[in-house]
């Protein structure tokens, strides 16, 4: 699975990296993205949703960072 | 001198204000009339041109959102109107009417947007615009979300997009993005790491809705919470809550039923503004008066505008 990660990168740069990231994806392969609590958290994923990519979990590390699993959609 | 004898003006140009009288000499500023500060870019090319050929070197752009006209010279009234086309681009009002109303971008662009309220500002705008209260003027503005940027509850009527949430607690994945992200707290984490909702703390805002990875959160219903009896100037009111889930199709009919009222309480009052009226009147007396025509979304009670303070401590 590929790792993005994107802690330390505010918004919406995160976003339009996680972007850049998954074009170099086959569609259906999944990536495990790295956001910082608060803002990032709530824009990124909801954002890759709105571009029809499947989210298939979202959990909480113990360093207090998200883990977001997603699997690539083309249109 | 025989210049200024033959200078004639369609009166009817004037009819609804818009053209207002400036500092110097026979100039005046011409307010434009833009719903919901929205504005097509051949529209504002041909202001621009309107404003080289007959204005100073500026435009000004109103804080409610219309461009302004500087410095228009009151003989050139006819040719500024029909410069700009009658059709695309109108004057706008002032004095004691229903002014233009003001918007956000809404939902088409904006990803906080719940309602349309582009087109609501148009609407209103189309039926409303111009119509004399008979008292004072009448402001209304339309919010897309309760992040309220045009700050609705400082209108006569202010229109707040809002949606009630509905859970599918099959669809949740437990990851507490809704519960850590909802600001009055009208959610809590249950004992099966799923949210809890509350309905009194909420304030319908539907971030629950947009922060949802999956979908678990989603709409019941949509419309507008209306506020009433706001103003800003001189002595402040804040509007209050006199409806909820307004649909969008029945603003103009529950506009023109509140203006109704308006105008017959209000007579013989002066130079009055809605929110004086109502605390004159008692706000259950207009909460009255519309749930005989909106019973399904008008509040059970609520308080009359509130006096906000700006002078304590001077």
């Amino acid at each position: 699975m590929q790792l993005i990660d994107l802690r330390g990168v505010s918004c919406p740069t995160n976003f339009v990296k996680a972007k850049l990231a998954l074009e170099d994806l086959d569609n259906g392969a999944t990536a495990r993205i790295l956001l910082d609590d608060g803002e990032p958290v709530k824009n990124v994923p909801r954002s890759l949703k709105a571009d029809g990519h499947k989210l298939l979990a979202l959990k909480q590390a113990e360093e207090g960072h998200y883990v977001l699993d997603i699997e690539k959609q083309d249109e | 001198m025989s210049e200024e004898k033959q200078t004639k003006l369609d009166l009817n140009n004037l009819k609804a204000g818009g053209f207002i009288k400036e500092r110097g000499k026979d100039l005046f500023t011409v307010r434009l009339r833009v719903p919901g500060g929205r504005m097509s870019v051949p529209r504002l090319k041909k202001i621009a041109e309107v404003a080289e050929k007959f204005g100073g070197e500026f435009v000004h752009l109103s804080v409610r959102q219309s461009i302004e006209l500087i410095n228009i010279n009151y003989k050139d009234f006819d040719a500024v109107v029909e410069e700009l086309g009658e059709k695309s681009q109108k004057v706008a009002s002032c004095g004691a009417r229903v002014r233009v109303p003001v918007a956000c971008g809404g939902c088409e662009y904006n990803p906080n947007g719940l309602v349309d309220t582009q087109k609501s500002a148009l609407e209103v705008d189309d039926k409303l615009f111009g119509t004399p209260t008979g008292h004072h003027k009448f402001k209304v503005a339309f919010a897309g979300c309760p992040f309220d940027c045009p700050k609705s509850a400082t209108n006569d009527i202010g229109f707040q997009g809002a949606i009630y949430p509905q859970f599918d607690t099959d669809a949740c994945i437990s990851c507490g993005l809704c519960t850590k992200n909802c600001v009055p707290k009208a959610l809590v984490t249950g004992d099966d790491n799923k949210p809890v909702f509350n309905n009194d703390p909420c304030i319908w805002c539907g971030d629950c809705v947009k922060v949802c990875p999956t979908g678990a959160w989603s709409e019941k219903r949509r419309g507008y919470t209306v506020r009433i009896g706001g103003k800003w100037g001189r002595s402040p009111l804040v509007g209050t809550l006199f409806a909820t889930f307004l649909p969008e199709d029945q603003v103009v009919a529950f506009i023109a039923s509140v203006l109704e009222w308006y105008k017959l309480k209000a007579e013989g009052l002066g130079r009055i503004r809605l929110g004086d009226t109502i605390i004159r009147e008692g706000a259950a007396e207009l909460l009255n008066h519309l749930r005989d025509q909106f019973p399904e979304y008008i509040v059970s009670h609520t308080i009359a505008p509130q006096v906000i303070e700006t002078q304590v401590g001077k």
